[in-house]
């Protein structure tokens, strides 16, 4: 890896100056830029990115972005997903006048909770997604100036999900934008955060997001991620999940957009009778790359995990799956079954995926799979017997298969949404 | 001497009691059926008398011909002629039926000072066994009860029972989850056993399976304890009158 | 197979005593004078020297591979002694020349080595440290036109077939044990099967690592011509000592057109003690080149050493080529396995099966790791994997490392995986059916590795079950 060349394209960003903070922030800040100049932009030899070059990030000196143009409330209806609370993120700064926080749901710009001083903030931010979990989350933590936090207050059930929009303009073009999200769920808990990543213009910049989720005991939180962004940007993305005991973490991941996109997505199960549902699809067209890294840290005894991604590729597109499942020694009676389908188009596409599973505890139930196939042919061949042929076919298989993950989206007017950019997708890629 | 004799026998599992004073005294030759509402303990019977380690036995005692049982692994009981037909068969992936059943036909032998047949003659042997449940050899190859369907598994049982030649035989809920042929099939295997020189416990829940294998004593087990005792007509009217007659508790809400 | 599995009273390693024969050993130590000194030794042609030299000055330049799941303190390769030979070995010796001590100790291993007392149908080449003691059946399988010998007996009597294929599989530069053994290898076995003939018996090599501080660095090559068939054999044993012994082997398998190789191994190395005290590391590269409708299949059962890495590995060249992997790796005690298989498809149609059956128990950490590598113009190709672990006890560990890359769209791949132990409810089944704890845990292990056994021929299939037996020797309370 190399140190010396990765940290002048941020160097701007490191270095700029920054309203005055809290003390525990700017010391997490100092650690993180420490840790950022020590490990440098990953290169091809680094295994969490052996099939994912970003050390091209580095020949480029990103800026903070521009003065964002004036976006209105009708640029943004067109991506909703849902009818709900909405706060929008424009170039990763929040925008108060887009959003719409309705009273009883405590949902601010993190830049305006960290000011007026939050005790969650202080003893979860940055921390939940460690350092560690990869130079850009170090990246993130050292340069982010905005983001959201979301509050689910205890024995509360959200009525509509919240919905957070994070948008870029013209003015991330050539930028680095680094937004992040901070979520608690008090004990009990339950909502849905919908969160997505979309561009008003095609331009080439970097987004660097961080999520972190702190679920207290009992709580239930449903997390839809959809990604479709400008397919000239680099996208990294990091999400970690904390989970206290009897929580239910349910993720679904869309990845559509980016020229390269990556996300981390890592719960740590802390507590006793934990539920975690990974649910993820990718479709990728041109010289796209889309790549997921999950990781599933079973570190208590009598926790459910359940990961399902699936990914249509075509063109010379490609895409890397690495799930990762940990199982401690104390964690007996660990139930966890991950998989990973892909489905090739194009003769050029490529797939890599590595399904990985390390296990120290002996009563445990841990399966996996991976396949990577084509179109079956017999089931295109039946459907041509039954008069439905050519793209129509491929379209209703390809919908079959992806159909599976998309079912998972629990709330239904979010879930048709989901459908209908999935639809939309894939009519383009079959042309 | 009685073959069985169970007395003031009390068990736990978890700590928690669920057998809570069994006494009961069984004869070569006889079909005692214990029946009783779900929870009442019957398979735990059952599983106690089989020597299953999660069963802590606290108080009482259980002789087999004079012998003290409690004292016993499970494969000792075993080979001491205690036979249990499982409420679920265990499925043991790459380890053939053929094969596992020789091993527990050979282990049975040996500790009874008899000479181990070799795969020729157990062959045999197998194929006379294999009519009792109407089975032909292919079943053999298949490994245990792996991919067998509820109905197979229970007939896997009775095909054990008729190999490894128990003293006494007891029958956990080997008629749930069969059809009515499969039911036939088990049963009309189980009476090609009977013989006076051997004994069956069926334990059930309902009065269908003894239609076909006609007991000679009813229990009913309620609470841990052996609440009523008759002959084959209790069955009749227990079938009847429904569980709450003898336990006073509806019978929903005794699962 | 009844009484077989149930010899699980033996609670020693059963191979670790030390033959006592006088020795020509090199002193400790690695440079190019010891490189030379082997090859002077053996009586090599002066391309062979260049190869080993070309060998050891890369092998200079590699440094060790860390990215295996295993951990061991740093070797020191200058303490390690690169050749031993027996004193009374005569070079090419007939078997009735060799010494007594060699015979009785091959004897004592249950590898008779007199022609009248081996099974029918089985030859053996055995290799006693640095060296080839003899090989039986040369004569009925010269008549087939089948060459089974030391390797340096190959290198004078068949230099051109050496030549032609040494390194055409695992080049001397593929990583670092390959070099090291391309450039201090002291024999091995060398197999020819010309085209059309099928190998009329089996063909076994048998390993013993005898004398102390010594490494050892067969070199196996294996070629079968266009059409032809073999099916051989490995084994290996080694006494029990304090210090870790290093075992570089690197093992070429050509398969031409048509032909079809068939590779066993049972590796019982000495696996060191319950502390993680002596044992051989056990670094082995094996892979197979598969012309077109070739058939290359791995079969190894992993009972031994105190670390193994390996991943015998199979190149589907040809179109319609075939690749087979079947595993039983067992880590019990301190051991450490990292073991696995690679399959790189490039011709059309291509097939690859691996079944791997991972067993831990003890403090022992037990590591899958495969390759799947579809290349763009490997159409039509189709891989299934199925990978089980089952651990016994809660001081052990299982990992699995699968890294699927498929390049085009018309092929398969399918990766399984599970983990499970041995059910409770497994071993009071069997205990009510009169078998009791050890009978049933062999039973169920025995069962769970079924699909790898039945790979094996018959008599190592009952020597795998018997090994099994004795590694999980008290793993159960």
């Amino acid at each position: 890896m190399t140190t010396i060349a990765a940290v002048p394209p941020f160097a701007e960003l490191l270095d700029a100056p920054r309203p005055a903070e809290p003390a525990w922030l700017a010391a997490r800040r100092a650690a993180a830029a420490e840790r950022f100049a020590a490990v440098g932009v990953p290169s091809s030899r680094d295994e969490d990115w052996r099939f994912t070059p970003v050390s091209a990030i580095a020949n480029t000196a990103w800026t903070a972005p521009g003065v964002s143009p004036e976006v209105t409330a009708a640029d943004i209806a067109r991506f909703r997903l849902s009818t709900g609370s909405l706060a929008v993120l424009v170039d990763g700064r929040f925008a108060p006048d887009l959003s719409e926080l309705p009273a009883g749901v405590t949902a601010s710009s993190l830049h305006a909770a960290i000011s007026e001083g939050n005790a969650e903030l202080e003893s979860h931010l940055g921390l939940v997604a460690p350092i560690a979990m990869s130079p850009f989350v170090a990246l993130s933590l050292a340069t982010f100036t905005d983001g959201v936090v979301l509050h689910l207050a205890e024995g509360t059930t959200l009525a509509t999900p919240l919905e957070v929009m994070h948008l870029t303009t013209t003015a991330a073009e050539g930028a680095l934008i680094a937004p992040r999200v901070f979520v608690t769920a008090g004990t009990g808990a339950r909502g849905a955060i919908l969160e997505q990543f979309v561009s008003l213009a095609d331009t080439l910049h970097v987004t660097n997001a961080v999520t972190e989720l702190v679920l207290a005991p009992e709580s239930w939180v449903e997390h839809v991620r959809v990604q479709r962004e400008s397919e000239q940007a680099w996208h990294l993305g990091f999400t970690h999940a904390e989970q206290a005991t009897a929580s239910h973490y349910r993720s679904f991941a869309l990845s559509l957009g980016a020229k390269l996109a990556r996300h981390n997505l890592h719960a740590r199960l802390g507590g006793e009778q934990v539920e975690t549902l990974m649910y993820g699809l990718y479709l990728t067209r041109d010289s796209q790359l889309a790549d997921t890294h999950s990781a599933i840290f079973h570190d208590q005894p009598n926790c459910n995990s359940w990961e399902v991604y699936k990914g249509v590729l075509d063109d010379t597109s490609r895409a890397v799956f690495n799930g990762k499942v940990f199982v401690q020694p104390i964690a007996q009676k660990t139930d966890a079954k991950q998989t990973n389908r892909n489905l090739l188009l194009s003769d050029t596409a490529r797939v890599d995926t590595k399904p990985q599973l390390e296990i120290f505890a002996d009563d445990v139930k841990c399966t996996h799979g991976a396949t990577v196939g084509r179109l079956n042919d017999l089931q295109r061949y039946y459907l041509q017997t039954r008069g439905i042929g050519g793209r129509t076919a491929q379209e209703l298989l390809i919908w079959a298969f992806a159909a599976e993950v998309l079912t998972e989206v629990t709330i239904a007017p979010v879930r048709a949404a989901i459908e209908q950019i999935v639809r939309n997708r894939l009519d383009e890629m079959l042309g | 001497m009685s073959l069985l004799n169970i007395t003031n026998l009390h068990a736990a599992v978890d700590e928690s009691e669920i057998l809570k004073g069994i006494s009961l005294t069984v004869n070569a030759g006889e079909v005692h059926a214990i029946m009783g509402p779900n929870g009442s303990g019957k398979s735990t019977l059952a599983q106690v008398l089989a020597g299953h380690p999660a069963y802590e036995v606290t108080q009482g005692t259980v002789t087999l011909e004079g012998e003290d049982l409690l004292d016993m692994e499970a494969e000792e009981r075993a080979w001491a002629g205690v036979f249990l037909a499982f409420q679920y068969p265990v499925e043991i992936p790459g380890v053939t039926n053929a094969y596992f059943l020789r091993m527990a036909y050979n282990e049975v032998r040996k500790a009874r000072g008899l000479d181990e047949l070799d795969p020729m003659e157990f062959l045999d042997l197998l194929e006379e066994k294999l009519k009792v449940v109407e089975w032909g050899p292919e079943i053999m190859e298949r490994a245990v009860n792996f991919g067998f369907s509820g109905g197979e598994k229970k007939r896997n049982e009775i095909l054990q029972m008729a190999v490894l030649e128990p003293k006494l035989a007891i029958l956990d809920e080997t008629d749930s989850g069969l059809d009515i042929d499969a039911l036939r099939i088990v049963a009309d295997g189980v009476n090609k056993l009977r013989s006076p020189e051997r004994a069956i416990i069926l334990v059930t829940h309902y009065q269908r399976l003894l239609d076909y294998i006609v007991p000679d004593f009813v229990h009913v087990l309620a609470g841990g304890k052996i609440v009523k005792s008759g002959g084959k007509e209790l069955a009749l009217e227990l079938e009847a009158k429904g569980y709450e007659w003898l336990t006073g508790i509806p019978e929903a809400a005794a699962v | 197979m009844s009484t077989e599995m149930e010899t699980l009273v033996n609670r020693e390693y059963k191979h670790g005593w030390v033959t006592d024969i006088e020795m020509d050993t090199l002193p400790p130590g690695l440079t190019e004078e010891t490189v030379r000194f082997i090859s002077a030794k053996k009586e090599e042609p002066e391309w062979l020297l260049e190869w080993r030299l070309k060998a050891y000055r890369r092998w200079l330049e590699m440094t060790e591979p860390t990215w295996p799941n295993v951990h061991y303190p740093p070797i020191d390769y200058q303490s390690i002694a690169y050749y031993s030979s027996p004193k009374s070995m005569k070079p090419l010796g007939s078997l009735d020349e060799v010494d007594p001590k060699l015979l009785e100790t091959y004897e004592k291993l249950g590898i008779p080595l007199s022609e009248q007392k081996l099974l029918a149908g089985v030859a053996v080449d055995a290799i006693f440290d640095s060296v080839s003691v003899g090989t039986t059946f040369k004569a009925t399988l010269a008549k087939e036109g089948v060459i089974f010998c030391s390797f340096g007996e190959a290198v004078k009597e068949h230099p051109e077939l050496v030549k032609k294929y040494l390194g055409s599989v695992v080049p001397a530069s593929d990583n670092y044990f390959a070099a090291l053994n391309s450039a201090v290898f002291s024999d091995g076995s060398f197999v020819y099967i010309p085209k059309g003939v099928r190998c009329p018996m089996e063909l076994s090599t048998y390993f013993r690592i005898n004398a102390a501080n010594t490494g050892q660095f067969e070199r196996t090559l294996i070629v079968a011509e266009e059409g032809a068939y073999v099916s051989y054999l490995e084994g290996c044993t080694a006494p029990k000592r304090d210090e870790n012994q290093l075992h570089a082997a690197v093992v070429e398998l050509v398969a031409l057109d048509d032909a079809s190789i068939k590779y066993s191994t049972v590796q019982n190395w000495y696996a060191g003690d319950e502390n993680g005290v002596g044992g051989i590391y056990n670094f082995v590269t094996k892979r197979g080149k598969a012309g077109a409708r070739a058939k290359i299949s791995w079969t190894q059962v992993e009972t031994g050493s105190a670390i193994t890495w390996k991943y015998p590995s199979v190149i589907l060249q040809g179109d319609d080529s075939i690749g087979e992997f079947y595993s039983v790796a067992v880590v019990n005690g301190m051991q450490q396995a990292d073991t696995g298989t690679k399959m790189i498809h490039i011709g059309r149609n291509t097939k690859s099966t691996i079944i791997s059956k991972g067993i831990s128990a003890g403090k022992g950490q037990n590591s899958y790791r495969g390759q799947v590598k579809i290349l763009p113009k490997a159409h039509g190709a189709r891989n299934y994997t199925q990978c089980d672990s089952m651990l016994i006890g809660n001081a052990c560990g299982a990992h699995t490392f699968p890294y699927i890359d498929v390049q085009n769209s018309t092929s398969d791949v399918e990766h399984e995986a599970s983990t499970s132990k041995i059910g409770e409810d497994q071993i009071f089944y069997c205990k009510a059916r009169g078998l009791n704890t050890e009978h049933a845990i062999s039973v169920i292990v025995n069962g769970f590795c079924r699909e790898v056994f039945r790979e094996l021929p018959m008599e190592f299939a009952i020597e795998a079950q018997k090994l099994l037996g004795i590694s999980l020797e008290g793993s159960v309370g």
